[in-house]
């Protein structure tokens, strides 16, 4: 990978005078290497322009003069509901085209799709890392039958088919949300890919966690704090949970990617986001049924997702070499 | 070495019979009326309390556990009088949709499964560990370089999208293969061959991109290791240092990963399986939420939580065989 370039730097500095050694922190450290990691900075920009094109998908559909939901029946052919044109149906009002029978605009089902992906990925990732970081230091703090409790209830979840399983409750939880007051359709559909990506993602995420705080505990600043008579409360958010944040912004970065995919996923098999919500998922789901004929249904989303998930995982990529602080770099 | 085999199985039964409960006490629990699912749209209000008391539903779910439990064991009957249905053991349950006990069902569509699963297995088995092992042998060269990106990027792939655009060129495109419709190897071995082998290669390419990566870090942490030096030094060929002395100290992750994907396979690649029409668990899964029929997915989440569990204890145990440092005194 292009991280290697930077080996030699360090080793460099000529050793003349009582020059003064400078204690850095991690942050600066990590701080230090990516800014001159290309690939980090190449996929930065890449994500950036991807977060700001999901935030602004209303302005900019708007300025270009489509939108994700109206039908246009100028586009297609009244008979069978083939897009006119070739490439899908593409020309200046639809620059990517128009769907299949209805004639809504793929390009603005594109941007609106994406805003409903990072949606979903971020709150679950972010729901990942409060469970995760709660019952890990739980875990690894308190030991003793706590950590053995959460250790097999942990096991316990680890042994679900996680894929299956979401499938598989997909209908009832559905039902049982729009019971409790989330209105029907999309909306419970989306709280439910969110509470359930949480619920059986952050197994994972507390194991590495308890990890470090066992390490952690055993540290100097840790005793002496106890030694001073610091409350377990100040010790766990003023000593233990500064010291965590690395693992954690490693292993989130890293997730984030896997539940665009693991969305789009879903909604290719049914259970996901419904149309005429756009989704990548439904998207690829539906091009299936047109793709011999129009194979730009299937290339467009479909590139589009490999594009996002690969910058974050490359730039989750670099973050983690940047942070390893066994890494010869 | 036996005591330890003994305690690790009982472990292991205990954490199946916990399971049972967990997958029992969640399909049980969340739907607002199960009774409703089992019969589909065509459903009269007689049929749906007959299946209610067939089902023993009007009882409370404690008492349902046991009869489960029991059906496991000694095998149940649903309903009474010529109305009556058998279920012989063990009894995963019946499936009132599709007319058969759950455990044929189930049966029937492992094949296809097993075939996928091991298919992909040997080939992204031995391609992620020998392209992980050439990679680590030219560090930081072009190779290793162009490798590493081609992972990441296989890493990163949605299985949908990669398994649409097979079918798009090898199929329709290319015409290569006829279209994919599954028929046994002892009917038809070449037909077979033709169906299976582009889920296997695209499985394969998705799983092999993680098993490089993997193997090409833990070799590179081995390689840099005095034994390794010593192994040199002694003027062991290179092939048998990097093949005796390094592979094999870094093989435990790589076992372990192994172990719970080939298990996770064997619940079935429902995405694959999906697209291919292949009739393995996995699409036997998918048909089954959406009918909906719940005792199917009761069967078939026991069924593939089970294989992760032993295969968690199988590699636990291979662990020792690999590593003598793990052998338990």
């Amino acid at each position: 990978m292009a991280t290697s370039e930077a080996v030699e730097a360090p080793a460099t500095e000529p050793p003349e005078g009582p020059e003064e050694i400078q204690g850095r922190s991690l942050s600066q450290i990590a701080w230090g290497r990516l800014k001159r990691d290309k690939t980090f900075i190449a996929s930065c920009i890449v994500l950036l322009i991807i977060v700001l094109v999901a935030i602004f998908a209303p302005f900019i559909t708007g300025l270009i003069g489509v939108d994700p939901y109206s039908l246009d029946k100028e586009a297609i052919s009244s008979s069978g509901g083939k897009p006119n044109g070739p490439w899908g149906g593409a020309s200046l009002d639809h620059p990517l085209g128009v769907e299949w029978g209805t004639g809504r605009d793929i390009l603005a089902r594109l941007l609106y799709g994406l805003r409903i992906s990072l949606l979903i990925a971020t709150t679950a990732t972010f729901l990942v890392v409060i469970l995760g970081t709660l019952f890990g230091v739980i875990s690894g703090y308190v030991r003793g039958f706590t950590d053995a409790a959460i250790g097999r209830f942990m096991d316990l979840i680890l042994a679900f088919p996680f894929l299956l399983i979401i499938l598989a409750l997909s209908g009832a939880m559905t039902q049982r949300l729009t019971d409790l007051g989330v209105p029907e359709g999309n909306a419970s559909r989306i709280t439910y890919l969110i509470l359930v990506l949480g619920i059986f993602g952050w197994p994972y995420l507390a194991r590495i966690v308890r990890g470090e705080v066992l390490s952690l505990r055993e540290r100097e600043f840790v005793e002496s704090a106890i030694a001073m008579g610091a409350s377990s409360t100040r010790i766990i958010f003023r000593e233990i949970l500064p010291n965590l944040w690395a693992p954690i912004l490693v292993y989130a970065t890293l997730l984030l990617p896997t539940y665009i995919a693991v969305e789009a996923a879903l909604s290719f098999l049914g259970v996901g986001i419904l149309p005429p919500e756009p989704s990548f998922g439904a998207m690829l789901s539906e091009s299936v049924q047109f793709f011999q004929l129009v194979p730009s249904y299937l290339f467009i989303p479909g590139t589009v997702l490999v594009i996002v998930v690969v910058a974050f995982n490359l730039a989750g990529d670099s973050v983690r070499d940047a942070l390893d602080p066994k890494a010869v770099k | 070495m036996a005591g330890y085999v003994v305690r690790r199985v009982l472990i292991m039964i205990l954490l199946l019979l916990l399971l049972t409960a967990a997958v029992f006490f969640l399909f049980s629990l969340l739907p607002a009326d199960v009774a409703r699912l089992t019969c589909g749209k065509i459903c009269t209000d007689q049929t749906i309390e007959m299946n209610r008391m067939r089902l023993g539903l009007d009882k409370s779910v404690l008492e349902q556990y046991w009869i489960f439990l029991k059906g496991l064991v000694v095998g149940r009957t649903f309903g009474e009088g010529p109305a009556a249905v058998v279920c012989e053991a063990p009894c995963l349950g019946y499936s009132f949709t599709r007319n058969e006990p759950v455990l044929d069902l189930i049966v029937a569509r492992l094949p296809p499964t097993i075939f996928l699963a091991m298919g992909a297995f040997v080939l992204f088995i031995i391609g992620g560990v020998s392209v992980g092992v050439y990679s680590a042998l030219r560090r930081g060269r072009w190779q290793d370089k162009g490798v590493m990106g081609a992972s990441l990027i296989g890493y990163s792939l949605p299985s949908f999208f990669i398994g649409l655009v097979a079918i798009y060129f090898v199929i329709i495109r290319w015409k290569l293969l006829p279209f994919p419709s599954y028929v046994p190897p002892w009917e038809d071995p070449v037909g077979f061959v033709q169906t299976m082998i582009l889920p296997w290669v695209v499985l394969a390419i998705l799983y092999a991109a993680f098993y490089t990566r993997l193997t090409r870090s833990q070799m590179l942490e081995t390689l840099n290791e005095d034994y390794i030096r010593t192994a040199r030094a002694k003027g062991l060929p290179e092939r048998v240092v990097v093949r005796k002395h390094a592979l094999r100290a870094g093989l435990t992750p790589i076992v372990t990963a192994a172990g719970l994907d080939f298990a996770g396979l064997l619940g079935g690649a429902i995405i694959l399986e999906t697209i291919f029409s292949l009739p393995g668990l996995g699409s036997l899964a998918v048909s089954a939420v959406l009918d909906p029929d719940l005792s199917i997915l009761v069967g078939v989440t026991l069924v593939t939580a089970t294989f992760i569990i032993v295969a968690n204890l199988i590699v636990d145990l291979l662990y020792a065989v690999i590593d003598p440092r793990v052998r338990p005194s």
